[in-house]
């Protein structure tokens, strides 16, 4: 049994609703012409799906409505997508870039 | 198809990650705001030579400094000393720099820090605290920094920084007379809620170079805790990230250090001289430029001592031909000066320095003998023999 008071790893689903902390920031990176993410001691520099992710990450959408916004983007199955961003995400959260 | 959608770049300066090759600007400043600290840890990477009070930067440059570095293009700021928080006005340097758009990290021994100050900083547009602490066992915390108190005192600020929603990195630099104590210091970043753990083996410069004996542990030693980091690192996914500093004594290859000479990272004294890198100025022939002369770019861009070694043009053999060269940029300037007298030598961490067996061979002998006594950091502290710590 996980200790209540200790912490754990947030699982990504279709149902999770994540939210990108105070503390990281996606922002343009005028100078080299880039997006990216500056988090504690850390760059980093997302692909372009990661920057279309990112900006629907609202802490009110979950990871499966996500999948469906850019299903009828892209005109793709939404099945497919959900499955790619929640594997992304959960990339994502364990690098503490989404909560 | 979907594993790294986001590459990864560590702004710290003992980083092995390199910074992307489009970068011109450096990606990190570390500020070091003051030389002054409570604690006189013995592997302290500040110079020998401590700079004193009367000498700092005032609000205004620092400021200064700050709007200029936005515009050159740097992201992180990390405000660090001797201890930042000694500085009374290390909020309106912290609202400098995040006015001009940088992300501020306060690099703390946090024992000056009271809950009420912590606010304030976050207020000002603190994004992130990194935390040192000395060891997990109290007793041994104080001895090694010389501050009775420092490890409870310590406890508490980690309690502040993520009672007030602050990401928070514990940072232990480990040595011989902490190392058996990293599974319990693993243990207590988890329980103080840190997202990250610098597990830190102390890098032998300056004060370190000074107390090496009394630091370096066995080869052994720094297997153990390297499996002890890859296995945490595993349980710990998603929870506690690891940042792992080697001793480059027991490695094969050279670290790339700052990410290369003039590359990434730029580092100002307290008294507002730009350096290369935090060692730079044990080396000799080097001019380095103040804040208070010369604008940043200019010195970034031009300073004599970021011209020297920046690139690979410097290098002799066997760096010169080596497929290695801008993955490690032939390690470290100011520990070849220190060992062969040619900063434009390889380091002799490096496997192919004709004196790399030698090197690593007294990491071997010192750290087999007996640990004498610290030589603690303090004003004039080096020039003292190892005498009992004062209190501060």
């Amino acid at each position: 049994m996980p200790d209540p008071g200790q912490p754990t790893r947030l699982i990504v689903e279709g149902g999770s609703v994540l939210a990108l902390p105070r503390h990281i920031k996606l922002k343009h990176d005028a100078g080299r012409g880039r997006w990216i993410i500056l988090g504690p001691e850390r760059v980093y520099e997302p692909d372009e799906t990661a920057i279309e992710v990112l900006k629907l990450v609202d802490g009110q959408r979950s990871v499966a409505a996500i999948a469906h916004v850019l299903a009828a983007q892209y005109q793709a199955p939404a099945d497919v997508i959900l499955e790619d961003i929640t594997q992304m995400l959960q990339d994502l959260a364990d690098k503490g870039v989404v909560r | 198809m979907m594993n790294d959608h986001a590459a990864e770049t560590s702004t710290s300066s003992h980083s092995a990650a390199i910074a992307p090759s489009c970068a011109r600007a450096p990606i990190g400043l570390l500020a070091e705001l003051t030389h002054r600290c409570p604690l006189q840890c013995p592997y302290c990477s500040n110079p020998v030579d401590l700079e004193r009070a009367n000498t700092e930067l005032s609000t205004a440059d620092w400021v200064s400094v700050m709007r200029q570095a936005g515009e050159l293009g740097i992201l992180q700021i990390h405000l660090s000393g001797g201890e930042p928080t000694a500085r009374k006005d290390l909020e309106e340097i912290i609202a400098a720099a995040a006015k001009a758009g940088l992300y501020t990290n306060l690099i703390t021994a946090g024992v000056l820090l009271t809950r009420e100050r912590l606010e304030k900083l976050k207020d000002a547009g603190l994004d992130h605290v990194q935390l040192s602490i000395q060891d997990v066992d109290p007793e041994n915390a104080d001895r090694i920094a010389a501050y009775k108190g420092g490890a409870v005192k310590k406890r508490e600020v980690a309690r502040w920084v993520r009672e007030l929603d602050m990401p928070l990195t514990i940072n232990a630099p480990l040595h011989r007379q902490n190392i058996s104590n990293l599974p319990a210091i693993i243990d207590y970043a988890v329980e103080v809620g840190a997202g990250r753990l610098e597990v830190a083996h102390v890098q032998y410069y300056a004060w370190a170079l000074k107390n090496r004996a009394a630091l370096m542990p066995t080869r052994e030693e720094f297997m153990g805790t390297a499996a002890i980091v890859d296995a945490a690192r595993e349980r710990l996914k998603g929870i506690l990230a690891f940042d792992f500093v080697v001793p480059d004594y027991y490695a094969k290859y050279p670290k790339p250090c700052m990410g290369g000479w003039g590359r990434g990272i730029i580092n100002i004294t307290p008294s507002g001289k730009v350096l290369p890198c935090h060692a730079a100025e044990s080396l000799p022939g080097l001019t380095f430029d103040s804040v208070r002369d010369r604008p940043l770019a200019d010195i970034w861009l031009n300073g004599q001592a970021f011209q020297a070694y920046r690139g690979t043009e410097w290098m002799k053999e066997p760096c010169k031909s080596c497929p290695r060269k801008d993955i490690d940029y032939g390690g470290c300037r100011c520990q070849a000066f220190a060992l062969t007298g040619d900063a434009a030598n390889t380091d002799p961490a490096c496997s192919l320095s004709p004196l790399h067996a030698e090197w690593a061979k007294v990491a071997d002998v010192e750290s087999h003998k007996t640990a004498p006594d610290f030589v603690y950091r303090r004003m004039g502290g080096a020039k003292e023999s190892a005498k009992e710590p004062q209190d501060a």
